[in-house]
């Protein structure tokens, strides 16, 4: 409780509090531009914070996750087409109520929905993240390379439509995380005898090179000649008959979206879905389904937020990102020589702190800012295509420039860029690919630390209790398709799944 | 003749394929010339995982090509902006790689201020936008804005070239 103060204090000194706004709105302004996501916002305004100190950073990042997040449901709700994963479920009942001249509402439900989700989420960060440091400080190599293996299998799995190339997508994350300097002996790998290379491929182009440069020069290959209207909105504001109904889904929300969050369950993509179909159930006025129920847009909005707090735990805890967002997220801490795990709430306890503390900011900036803010940042829905690509490519560069002042790594973010394109010409999902680039020489060290220990038995993987454990849950994971058809199954399949919108980073 | 080329365009899938195995020979490769003899600390060096990466590929590339040949095909990507009723548009795209590859050749000469304007235009250009005066304007403004936030305010040196010499 002490700490969360001293990360108050730290957070609300004028230039941190004003480091927090930027972020917030910058977050917003870049999650709201159609095609754009918060992982890729993320990632493209990393550059920005190159200079600074970690701490101010990392505040400024908080607002950013945040206001990416949020800035993804107006898309939503005034296009119909959703700007990332954990919005989607907002466009079933969002943009039926905008359009039926009711976008006000949805925003504001939305944006409500948003800070309640976020507020509870934070709170139970702060409950919980000490503890799960505190217990993850005891977990050794095998538990830690057995909880990565499940993070790969589970990202290839649950994701995606084809599993086949969900793994072809990890394993050449994998090959990109290989280049470079081997940790343990200083051997070179596939670096071709090039200095460039020796360092390894820098996290940072990756990211930008498969979400940015991709995602452009995919959208130009198809570009729509005549993009959607948004629906014009005013100001956001709810009657006391509408919060009646929306109180509650806000509420729930965090119980569905925290615990997903914290699983490599794939973000919020499940429990949004989940959260849309258990407000149908309990609600009153089940006519207004699919014609514009505010509950639909309160309830996913809350729990969307709440799942984003709980993939921070695990990024922070365990060093684990669960998210693209999350991922891009863990190679800005390594940018600063920070590495989140179990022992980050020690090493770094002032800088973790504050940016809990920001967080509660963050999303307090968001709710004051964004409530007026609503119409502006709907006209940025009309910014013409040619420009909004153009800058994505333009601000991919100076981010990839900047980081080693070198034009070889503008070459590199080019071919990755390349390969992005071809993945999404041929269905293989992003997500695995960075999680490889990103937790691939992590693993790879804490097997062989294990096997180190065991002495090269390779029962030195499986000696712990905990390990165990997760490696039968990856083992349910890949043969769950064999036992479904074994096993009758005694339900009615449940709800259909949602129709498969496009989804960015 | 044509009949062969249809087939191979319905399953071009088969690319990704070759890619994959492409990249597995070469961890591969690469993996057996890194020397163990010596600096090897623990029972397992720097080779074991490049070898199973490697296989993988392999193993991937075979069974992602026996999933092509039986009829699957991976779903492209759809979004706001993206319209897959219509064919992809080459030339579009390699407009816009060169503008991309045009930075990277200019920066060190020219400098970012202007080599990031020949970006923004060029892919402007590509993506479809004709205003002669309005573009060239936004993508002057916009790189020496950029520049001028990063450099100077931000403390994230970009390369500034003669044209910021005369400043």
């Amino acid at each position: 409780m002490e700490q969360l103060l001293n990360g108050f204090a730290t957070a609300l000194t004028p230039t941190h509090l004003l480091f927090a706004a930027i972020g917030v709105l910058l977050g917003t302004a870049i999650g709201v531009l159609p095609g754009i996501g918060p992982a890729m916002a993320v990632a493209l305004l990393l550059p920005v914070t190159y200079g600074m100190e970690p701490t101010g950073a990392f505040i400024m990042f908080a607002g950013i996750y945040y206001g990416g997040m949020f800035g993804g449901s107006t898309t939503s709700i005034l296009l119909n087409t959703p700007g990332e994963s954990a919005a989607v479920v907002t466009a079933f009942e969002g943009n039926p109520m905008a359009r039926k001249g009711r976008g006000a509402q949805a925003l504001a439900a939305a944006a409500i929905g948003h800070f309640a989700g976020g507020i509870i989420g934070t709170i139970l960060i702060v409950l919980l993240a000490p503890f799960v440091a505190k217990h993850a400080v005891d977990i050794g190599a095998p538990d830690l390379f057995a909880i990565m293996v499940l993070a790969f299998i589970a990202v290839t799995s649950v994701l995606g439509a084809s599993r086949i190339r969900g793994v072809a997508s990890l394993l050449i994350g994998l090959t990109l995380g290989l280049v470079g300097l081997d940790d343990m002996t200083g051997q070179q790998r596939l670096t071709f005898g090039s200095l460039h290379l020796a360092d390894g491929i820098d996290v940072v182009v990756v990211a930008v090179a498969l979400f940015a440069v991709g995602e452009a020069l995919w959208v130009a290959a198809h570009l729509r000649r005549k993009p959607f209207e948004p629906i014009p909105v005013g100001r956001p504001w709810l009657s006391r008959a509408d919060l009646k109904r929306t109180w509650k889904p806000w509420l729930r929300g965090p119980a569905i979206g925290f615990p997903f969050g914290a699983i490599p369950a794939g973000g919020a993509e499940i429990p949004t879905f989940l959260s849309y179909v258990t407000e149908k159930r309990l609600s009153k006025n089940k006519d207004d389904w699919g014609k514009g129920a505010i509950e639909g847009v309160a309830g996913p909005e809350s729990t969307a937020s709440a799942s984003a707090a709980g993939t921070l735990v695990t990024m922070l805890t365990l060093g684990l990102p669960t998210t693209a967002t999350a991922a891009v997220m863990l190679a800005a801490f390594q940018q600063y020589g920070i590495q989140p795990g179990p022992l980050l709430f020690q090493r770094e306890a002032g800088l973790v702190w504050a940016l809990i503390a920001s967080l509660f900011i963050g999303l307090t900036l968001l709710l004051v800012l964004n409530l007026p803010l609503a119409p502006l940042w709907a006209k940025l829905l009309r910014i013409p295509r040619p420009y909004l690509y153009a800058g994505i490519l333009f601000f991919a560069s100076v981010g990839a420039y900047a980081v080693n002042a070198d034009i070889f790594d503008l070459l590199l973010m080019f071919v990755i860029g390349l390969l992005g394109f071809a993945m999404r010409r041929y269905g293989l999902p992003v997500l695995p690919a960075i999680i490889g680039v990103i937790l691939g020489p992590a693993a790879e060290q804490q097997m062989r630390r294990s096997l180190q220990l065991s002495d090269g038995s390779l029962t030195g993987l499986v000696n712990s209790p905990m390990a165990v454990i997760v490696y039968v849950v990856v083992l349910l994971i890949v043969f769950f398709p064999l036992l479904k058809r074994f096993v009758p199954s005694p339900t009615p399949p449940a709800a259909p799944t949602p129709e498969r919108h496009k989804i960015d980073a | 003749m044509t009949a062969t080329r249809s087939w191979l365009r319905e399953r071009s899938e088969l690319g990704i394929c070759a890619l994959l195995v492409a990249l597995g020979v070469l961890v591969l490769t690469d993996a057996l010339r890194i020397p163990t003899d010596f600096a090897q600390r623990g029972p397992v060096g720097p080779k074991a995982v490049p070898i199973l990466v490697g296989s993988l590929l392999l193993v991937v590339a075979v069974l992602l090509a026996r999933d092509v040949l039986r009829g699957g095909r991976g779903e492209a990507e759809g979004g706001e902006d993206v319209d897959l009723t219509e064919p992809a548009d080459w030339r579009t795209v390699l407009l816009l790689c060169g503008a991309f590859l045009a930075n990277a050749a200019l920066i060190g000469v020219v400098g970012f201020p202007i080599s990031g304007a020949i970006l923004f235009w060029g892919a402007a250009y590509a993506l479809g936008s004709r205003a002669f005066v309005r573009d060239p304007l936004i993508a002057a403004g916009l790189s020496i804005l950029t520049f001028v936030v990063f450099n100077n305010l931000l403390g994230v040196p970009l390369p500034g070239g003669p044209l910021m010499e005369v400043f």
